[in-house]
């Protein structure tokens, strides 16, 4: 009994200290944040190296970069995990070496993956400072963890499925198509936030590839400064730019909820026209 | 008996649009008095591994006819009926050795059409498995895979098949609801239907009737024994009484000295049940054994 009292205490108190960190956090940047948020703090560009002004070409910058990363990492990834689950054993020489790789990769800080992308992307392919180099050395960095949850999401769907769709005389790919990756969705647009929430939190990576420049960009193949790089320059180098750091942070975090809740009731409304039930 | 438990069937044997789909009345087809071998099976064996799971079976599969496999569990009825449909293919290191024919081809035959030999060979398994979509996908969709487009075409055989299997009155108001939401029986009849909506010419039955409650399961077993005569039908099951009630043929499996499956007996129904000729086969048709 008191053994139990015990355990359940210490379980409430984990989810306590858990869910209270992440409230603190929160507070902390709507307590500071929000007061400076304002309709011109959204559509100005910076003065004053951030001091004053808005983020408005930030903001733009960082939607360029996190779209050049996905459109980039998604459909490789999701090719990847189709041929890692479905089309090879899981025993396999080849799916052990591709598994093991990406979770080599996966753990590889992101410091590295900015150098490698300066000197690959950047200096070998001769992209320079650009938003391309950025979002390719970010498509990079997000692989290992789209590839592994679509891999999951994959292979947690009922293998009865696969059984009855090839008793009933339908090719692997029909299968595939019309009843696993469906069932999949939810799984892969999880994998997808995961992603979207590691590359738009990411500074150290992009200091190296997309810059610092905080212009409003012209194409792709311009300098641009990321939000993350923002609130860091904002933070660490600019003195006086704390306010307006926090207020940077509290729009990246609203960015990331938008972009959540759009690719939610996206796959929900593909879901429902394809009428599969999950 | 039928009649008590699904009167909702009686109506189904008066429709007779389509001669290729619609399954006669109750008891209907050959007695089986001039069997014909629609698939002949001679010295199979198979392995898992290096383990056998199956060793030296010859038996004729005929044509029309209910075909009942009966034995303990791990006897290897289950890969047996995979082999029929070449399901094998899809388990690791599953090796098959003897001859296996179907009409005349070798279902052996490393470059078989498998895609074509599922379609005019179905299977259900144990599990009913509908596809997590609307009833009326779960129809079109193998068909539309073998291509057939026309809507009105789909619709006609969706329509046929479902009052088949007895489920055209219960669903035809929500063919558009998902197939997870009916009943395991209904369930069950689903996917027996989707099956014969490729018209197979052999259905192959791995325990249909064993997750599904006694009324859902005479249903099931009602429709089965309507099937007898358009399709041949091989099942498997452990329900000792529903084989003699259902089959025309039964073959009998053991475990041979705790290794691997074989063929014990083979032969007429009501002469397995009634005169066995094997001492085991007795032993395990009267209760004393397995």
């Amino acid at each position: 009994m008191t053994k139990n009292t015990l355990a359940t205490g210490l379980i409430w108190l984990a989810s306590i200290l858990v869910s209270g960190v992440f409230f603190w956090l929160l507070s902390d940047i709507l307590i500071h944040g929000l007061p400076h948020l304002s309709w011109s703090f959204l559509a100005d560009a910076p003065k004053n190296a951030g001091r004053s002004g808005g983020i408005a070409p930030i903001i733009v910058s960082t939607l360029l970069i996190l779209a050049v990363a996905m459109v980039t990492a998604a459909p490789l990834s999701l090719a990847t995990a189709v041929l890692l689950s479905e089309f090879t054993r899981y025993d396999s020489v080849f799916g052990r070496l591709v598994r093991r790789s990406l979770d080599v990769l996966a753990g590889v800080p992101s410091i590295v993956f900015g150098l490698f992308g300066n000197a690959f992307f950047c200096i070998y392919l001769d992209l320079g400072f650009s938003i391309l180099s950025g979002g390719l050395t970010l498509a990079c960095m997000v692989l290992p963890i789209l590839i592994r949850t679509a891999e999951e999401g994959l292979q947690a769907t009922p293998n009865d499925y696969r059984l009855a769709a090839a008793a009933l005389g339908m090719s692997r790919s029909a299968a595939l198509v019309h009843l696993l990756l469906p069932t999949a969705t939810p799984a892969l647009v999880a994998g997808l936030m995961l992603g979207i929430g590691r590359a738009v939190a990411e500074t150290a990576a992009l200091i190296f590839t997309s810059g610092y420049v905080d212009r409003m960009p012209d194409s792709l193949f311009d300098s641009g400064r990321a939000l993350s790089v923002h609130i860091y320059d904002l933070s660490m180098n600019v003195a006086g730019g704390d306010a307006n750091a926090y207020s940077s942070a509290l729009v990246l975090i609203l960015i990331l909820l938008i972009i959540n809740s759009i690719a939610m009731s996206l796959a929900k409304h593909w879901l429902h026209r394809s009428d599969v039930t999950v | 008996m039928n009649l008590i438990i699904n009167p909702k069937n009686e109506p189904i044997d008066k429709t007779h649009k389509d001669e290729a789909y619609t399954l006669g009345p109750l008891q209907a087809g050959p007695p089986c008095c001039d069997p014909e071998p629609l698939i002949r099976v001679d010295k199979l064996s198979l392995h898992y591994g290096k383990k056998p799971a199956l060793e030296n079976v010859s038996l004729d599969i005929y044509k029309g006819c209910i075909t009942a496999l009966i034995g303990p569990s791990g006897c290897g009825k289950t890969s047996f009926l995979s082999v029929l449909n070449r399901m094998t293919d899809m388990i690791p290191n599953c090796r098959v050795s003897g001859n296996v024919h179907f009409d005349s081809r070798d279902l052996r035959h490393p470059a078989l059409d498998v895609q074509g030999l599922r379609r005019d060979i179905g299977m259900i398994f144990q599990k009913p498995v509908p596809f997590p979509l609307s009833i009326r996908r779960n129809i079109e969709l193998p068909l539309r895979e073998h291509g057939m487009s026309k809507q009105a075409d789909l619709n006609e055989v969706m329509q046929q098949v479902l009052q088949d299997v007895g489920l055209w009155d219960e669903v035809k108001d929500r063919l558009e609801s998902s197939a997870l939401a009916l009943s395991g029986g209904q369930q069950q009849r689903l996917c027996i239907a989707r099956a014969l909506a490729l018209k197979p010419k052999v259905l192959l039955m791995d325990e249909p009737c064993s997750a599904l409650d006694p009324i859902s399961s005479g249903v099931v077993e009602d429709l089965i024994q309507r099937l007898r005569g358009k399709y041949t039908v091989v099942i498997v099951t452990h329900n000792l009484a529903q084989a003699r009630r259902i089959a025309n043929y039964a073959g009998f499996f053991w475990i041979k000295d705790q290794r691997a499956g074989c063929l014990i007996e083979f032969g007429q129904c009501k002469q397995i049940f009634e005169a066995p000729a094997h001492e085991l086969t007795a032993a395990y048709v009267n209760g004393s054994r397995g």
